[in-house]
């Protein structure tokens, strides 16, 4: 029963799009479940220390992009002697395949997990088209 | 912590290096396990007299946490359910692990069990043990014959 869970830390490729983050800084690509419902697409991504005011999330025609900020907790006058995580921003690009309702998109972050409803758009209306005889 | 800041002097040139290094221990401390870590990851940080345990539990609720001390070992004990709120919901991915999670962390110091702090910010636990009054060092001066 004990450490059924184990966790992987994966840092964001540098190589993708050939571009560097101006800050020095680690960023991590977050764990996320996503699953669908029949009219919607849910999202639950992991940013540990992330206050809620601190992600942004835009989607820009069918790309969405989450990214998180974390501030480095102060620790005064204690001295790191283990270190199993790192602290960093989160950043995750997702392209998506099925048209979204921009309007009632719904996000929040609690525990450090944001949690993004993404409401899919009213289907268009299937037009029949009766064939005459001629 | 104090080597994340700028100095006296402005910049720290010795910052990037030493973030380097504790990188490199992290990244290699996993070497033998292929990289996957326990659950919750946990860092430690160590003051004079006191431990601060930070551990790393996204989406975990607070009160279905159990912490348990006992002389120099904590333990955490907890579990992550899954939200099923859909029955008929397809999955697109499922990188989030669920389920009963237990770890006994060894402290490099003696807790008292009555001094104990524990919170929980944005998914991460954070818990601050205590040398108790018995255990921490003492200075003896020395008289003069």
């Amino acid at each position: 029963m004990a450490n059924e869970m184990s966790t992987v830390e994966r840092q964001v490729p540098r190589t993708t799009d050939s571009s560097e983050p101006t800050r020095a800084r680690p960023v991590f690509v977050p764990r996320t479940d996503i699953y669908e419902t029949r009219d919607a697409i849910v999202l639950l991504v992991e940013m540990p220390g992330v206050a809620p005011d601190a992600v942004d999330i835009t989607l820009e025609k069918r790309v969405l992009t989450i990214h998180g900020h974390s501030v480095d907790p102060e620790h005064g006058a204690y001295r790191q002697i283990h270190a199993e995580y790192g602290a960093g921003d989160y950043e995750r690009i997702f392209t998506l395949s099925e048209d979204i309702d921009r309007e009632r998109i719904e996000a929040a972050q609690q525990a450090g997990v944001l949690r993004l409803v993404l409401p899919k758009a009213e289907p268009v209306k299937a037009r029949k088209i009766q064939v005459r005889p001629a | 912590m104090q080597p994340f800041e700028f100095g006296r002097f402005g910049f720290d040139p010795f910052l990037e290096m030493r973030r380097l290094q504790s990188e490199m221990n992290r990244l290699f401390s996993g070497v033998g396990t292929a990289g996957v870590q326990q659950f919750p990851p946990i860092n430690l940080w160590l003051g004079e007299n006191s431990v601060v345990v930070t551990a790393a539990l996204p989406g975990v609720s607070p009160d279905t946490v159990d912490l348990t001390v006992h002389e120099n070992t904590l333990t955490l004990q907890g579990r992550r359910e899954p939200k099923a709120e859909d029955a008929d919901a397809t999955w697109h991915r499922r990188e989030r692990s669920y389920g009963s999670f237990s770890r006994t962390v060894q402290l490099p110091i003696h807790a008292d069990p009555d001094q104990v702090q524990a919170r929980f910010i944005n998914g991460v636990l954070e818990i601050e043990l205590k040398r108790p009054e018995a255990d921490r060092p003492k200075k003896i001066r020395i008289s003069a014959a």
